[in-house]
């Protein structure tokens, strides 16, 4: 049967994560298994293909097609620098010479006889891949990248914009009820990565990107304000290559809504430590969630027992009465509760429509029915 | 093939959800009987489709009592009460099948190869053309960066430009694309163009990329011959695409034909339902992601996918491309803007949640609405003549060059629309989806709309390449629910003046008699089946497809929700009604014309 819940947010102090680290074409893979490297050193590097250019040296020379080759003065594979002639008529009266420059610095690509066009390809681009998480390397890929393991507090956003970045954690709020204010962020916060109460308006994402904050994370945003950093209105939610100098991690979900008090609480508890966060979002089949990482350094592990951790690989197992859950649609939205029943019976909702339901008790002792595709579980 | 198919089970793997169907021959007839579902496993930690196409099986197993598997081997043929004579299945797992078409010229050749492709159902990701304005360094960067599945290379006709053709070529092996599944593999190109090019082409792509070579699909600029490299477009689907997905070798050692795409499949169902009737149709398929149009004019098949118009995944950008005062204008109550973009991209972010309250349904509704209309406008703009054909006109048609003049679309013309997708099918009430597809196609004289009860269109588009009879038996029993007939105007005059009088008469001879103003709406009860003749007279300048004032008489067959006759003039123009009445009373009134939603608080103000 297909599953009647949505699985939740993974939410857990201590977690074993395997980061795959790979490069987007074949390259050199520069660290060993068993090395330990910080967040920003490099473990693999490459070369993109330079772009192409084209030149219909046919039209600028004023030949025909069939004669390009003889004109050419370089071949396929030869380098060439910019504003070098790469090919040349020779009229027996000289002042009627064309001469045809390379427009880059780069090599030929191809000579073509049939559509009178040189191809030119500009120097390899290098690309560099970081370890991303502080950890070690605990496999290589030849060629392709590697894996670093870690042992992190581990924290997944529901939505978020901007890449990969890490910076010191600093919580700047009192409350997950708060609303952070332009006031409340300061040259301290400059290469850190804050986190806010209930919700962050333009103003004080303008100043935090004026200071210098790599990151925020914050339990929710308006739309407007998205737009407004973007500069257009996000149509699919596909995201993480924006250049907007900042990453923004949402936990719960458009509009105000305070932070789960658990993620607060552990946030706080990891305050002053280096966060690895990514804003990068996809939803579609197979769903990429942003993500907070929060490595333990040596000392904070060391003595410690691993028994009790999970990985992030582990699957969801299901609901039950007890569970703890958030409610993800109106009414009720984003209000987190106990699962008190489970109806194995369709039950008609306000829409007419028949949905397998839950009950949900508030912490208030007040009670709810609700749809069980609008509920998500709080997973550990 | 199975030369006696009395049990047929098919499935389709969707991307989230592998949907499996059993039919089964009763008498003289084939009905669908059982249905059975499961998440679809193509993605970590399983990766292979069949696991999911297992689980789906075992729950028909479950509710129909046929045993289908021994162990993971599917029981062939059907005796009694164990195995089935053939398994079908479609596919579009993984995103689809996803391709970048190229020609000489944008209207002419490119627009033919686009229409190939997306005709074997495939997504196009982009279209390039010699003249499309674009650099070749642009050109080169977006094939590179697009790692399309496959490459559909058109241009010319048979004698005609090489070099344009060579050109694109080389645009193509500079780029060196590679495929977005399976690294190490050369990507798939076909080459579909002038014929003369094809050895040049040839040098070009042939140790570059896995290059097929294929008839001219736009042989003579007269002539489209769109069937080969459709064909083509499917073998590689298989051979390349699919064999690489994960479990899609097992899976295709199953099945007793070729897996076919999924969009490919519901055209195939859609012709196949034409071609029985000798009817024009219109089906639409409203994903979470895309949206599907498909259409059968005179015979000449059409389909569009509009990747980024969904109910959940693309919601927000049926929002970002309409624009939010289109939403609002469906809105039967006051509500915040910034309230309903946060909602709308709540679902964008958990697009697996199902409206709770009446409020987040009717929103839902009114973009379902514009998700539909866009879609069906991006579809009448691609299905239109040829292009580049010399035509005699007289002088006023000269000046005439209006798109609705090329497109095919002729809404006067239309007989049916099929609408499927969940926001359709699953409408609280059908009434709801009557509404939402007489609202966003605006169809013309009579049409008849129906809905696809449980999405299996695309299982029998696949039966109907090897038996039509079986596939539209089960299409028109099982799988339609006909909505009604909807009776409309042409076009349009005052709001609020008088422009038709209709008598219906029952087949029971009983008689009901109603007059309509400009603006108006109106639902007679017509049950499923049942015949009755309409004669409808409209006022001087009104029309119904007969000419201006001309009475239409016609016997109509009705539908779950009745028959309806829809004064409101084409084209539909809220804005103009907004002047001359409260919006949210107009559309209250539409409302409660078709019983379309219960009564609640904020309903009962109006």
């Amino acid at each position: 049967m297909t599953h009647a819940y949505t699985p939740g947010l993974r939410l857990s102090e201590k977690l074993q994560i395997r980061k795959n680290r790979n490069l987007p074409l074949p390259g050199d893979v520069i660290v060993k298994k068993g090395d330990t490297v910080k967040s920003d050193d490099i473990v693999a590097r490459t070369n993109l293909p330079g772009k192409v250019h084209s030149v219909n040296v046919v039209n600028r020379l004023a030949i025909l097609p069939t004669d390009l080759r003889k004109n050419m003065l370089k071949k396929e594979g030869d380098s060439v620098v910019k504003d070098e002639p790469i090919a040349e008529t020779s009229p027996f009266i000289k002042m009627f010479k064309s001469i045809c420059l390379s427009p880059i610095t780069g090599i030929i690509e191809s000579i073509s006889d049939i559509t009178g066009q040189v191809l030119l390809r500009e120097p390899p681009k290098p690309v560099q891949i970081t370890a991303y998480v502080d950890g070690k390397v605990v496999e290589t890929i030849e060629k392709e990248g590697v894996v670093i393991e870690t042992s992190a507090t581990f924290i997944q956003g529901i939505f978020g914009i901007g890449g990969e970045t890490t910076g010191e954690l600093q919580i700047i709020v009192n409350s997950p009820d708060d609303i952070v204010k332009p006031d409340d962020i300061n040259e301290t916060h400059r290469g850190k990565i804050i986190a806010c109460g209930s919700i962050i308006y333009s103003d004080a994402i303008k100043k935090a990107i004026d200071t210098g904050v790599k990151g925020i994370v914050v339990g929710g945003i308006r739309d407007k304000e998205i737009n407004e950093l973007l500069g257009y209105d996000l149509g699919v939610a596909i995201t993480g290559s924006e250049d907007i100098n900042i990453t923004i991690i949402i936990t719960e979900g458009f509009g105000q809504i305070g932070m789960a008090q658990k993620t607060f609480d552990m946030l706080k508890k990891r305050e002053g430590s280096v966060a690895s966060i990514n804003g990068a979002t996809q939803i579609r089949a197979g769903v990429v969630r942003p993500e907070i990482i929060i490595p333990y350094d040596d000392e904070e592990t060391s003595g410690k027992s691993d028994k009790n951790e999970s990985t992030a690989d582990e699957e969801s197992a299901g609901i039950s009465i007890g569970d703890q859950v958030r409610i993800i649609r109106n009414p009720n939205f984003g209000v987190l509760g106990k699962v008190k029943d489970l109806p194995s019976e369709l039950q008609t909702i306000e829409t007419e429509a028949m949905a397998r339901v839950l009950e949900v008790e508030f912490p208030d002792g007040q009670t709810a029915i609700v749809p069980r595709a609008n509920i998500e579980a709080i997973e550990e | 093939m199975a030369e006696i198919l009395n049990v047929i089970v098919a499935t389709d793997c969707g991307s989230t959800t592998t949907k499996a169907i059993l039919i089964e021959k009763r008498g003289d007839e084939y009905r669908q009987t059982y249905r059975g579902e499961a998440p679809t496993t193509v993605e970590a930690p399983f990766e292979d489709v069949t696991r999911g196409v297992l689980n789906a099986f075992a729950e028909l197993e479950e509710l129909s009592g046929r045993k289908i598997l021994d162990g993971e081997k599917i029981i062939t043929p059907a005796q009694e009460n164990t195995g089935v004579d053939i398994y079908i299945s479609t596919s579009s797992a993984g995103g689809g099948l996803q391709m970048m078409v190229a020609g000489a010229v944008k209207t002419m050749s490119a627009q033919s190869a686009q229409k190939a492709a997306l005709g074997a159902g495939a997504i196009v990701m982009d279209v390039i053309a010699s003249n499309d304005k674009r650099l070749p360094h642009e050109k080169i960067e977006r094939i590179r960066d697009l790692r399309p599945d496959m490459i559909l290379l058109s241009g010319g006709t048979d004698g005609g430009t090489v070099s344009h053709v060579v050109e694109l070529a080389e645009f193509i092996g500079a780029a060196n694309p590679r495929p977005r599944l399976g690294m190490t593999f050369q990507l798939p190109v076909i080459y579909a163009g002038n014929k003369e090019a094809r050895d040049r082409v040839s040098d070009v792509l042939k140790d570059k990329t896995a290059l097929r070579i294929t008839d001219n699909l736009r042989p003579l600029l007269e002539m489209e011959n769109l069937g080969p490299a459709r064909l083509e477009i499917q073998n590689l689907f298989l051979e390349h695409v699919m064999a690489h997905a994960p479990g899609y070798k097992k899976l295709m050692s199953w099945t007793g034909v070729p897996i076919m795409p999924t969009p490919g499949a519901v055209g195939e169902m859609i012709q196949a339902i034409a071609r029985k009737d000798n009817i024009n149709v219109v089906g639409v398929d409203i994903g979470g992601a895309t949206t599907d149009v498909f259409s059968v004019f005179d015979g000449i098949f059409n389909r569009t996918v509009s990747a980024n118009f969904g109910m959940s995944y693309s919601i927000s950008n049926v929002i970002a491309e309409t624009g939010i005062e289109n939403i609002i204008r469906w809105l039967p109550f006051e509500i915040d803007e910034a309230d309903i973009r946060n909602r709308i991209k709540n679902k964008m972010i958990r697009p697996t949640t199902i409206p709770q309250l009446l409020e987040d349904l009717i929103l839902e509704h009114a973009i379902a609405r514009e998700a539909l209309r866009l879609s069906f406008v991006q579809h009448k703009a691609l299905a239109v003549g040829l292009k580049g054909v010399q035509k005699l006109k007289d002088m006023s048609e000269s000046f005439d060059r209006v798109t609705e003049e090329e497109t095919l679309i002729k809404m006067n013309n239309l007989d049916l629309i099929v609408g499927s997708g969940g926001v359709l099918s699953h409408a609280p009430r059908r009434s709801q989806a009557m509404m939402m597809m007489i609202d966003a196609f605006q169809p013309q004289g009579i049409t008849m709309i129906a809905v696809d009860s449980i999405f299996m269109m695309p299982h029998l588009g696949v039966l109907s390449t090897i038996n039509e009879k079986a596939a539209t038996e089960v299409f028109e029993k099982d799988c339609l629910i006909y909505l009604g007939p909807c009776v409309s105007l042409t076009n349009s005059g005052k709001f609020g003046s008088h422009c038709l009088d209709c008598v219906i008469t029952y087949s029971d001879g009983k008689r009901t008699e109603d007059s309509l103003s400009l603006g108006e709406i109106k639902v007679f009860e017509l049950k499923e089946g049942e015949k009755a003749k309409v004669e409808i007279s409209p006022a001087n300048k009104f029309d119904l497809g007969e000419g201006k004032g001309k009475e239409l008489v016609k016997e109509v067959v009705g539908g779950v929700v009745g028959l309806v006759i829809d004064a409101r003039g084409r084209p539909l123009n809220l804005d103009g009604i907004k002047g001359k009445e409260p919006m949210e009373k107009v559309l209250s009134e539409w409302n409660n014309a078709f019983d379309a939603y219960p009564t609640l608080p904020f309903y009962e103000k109006l």
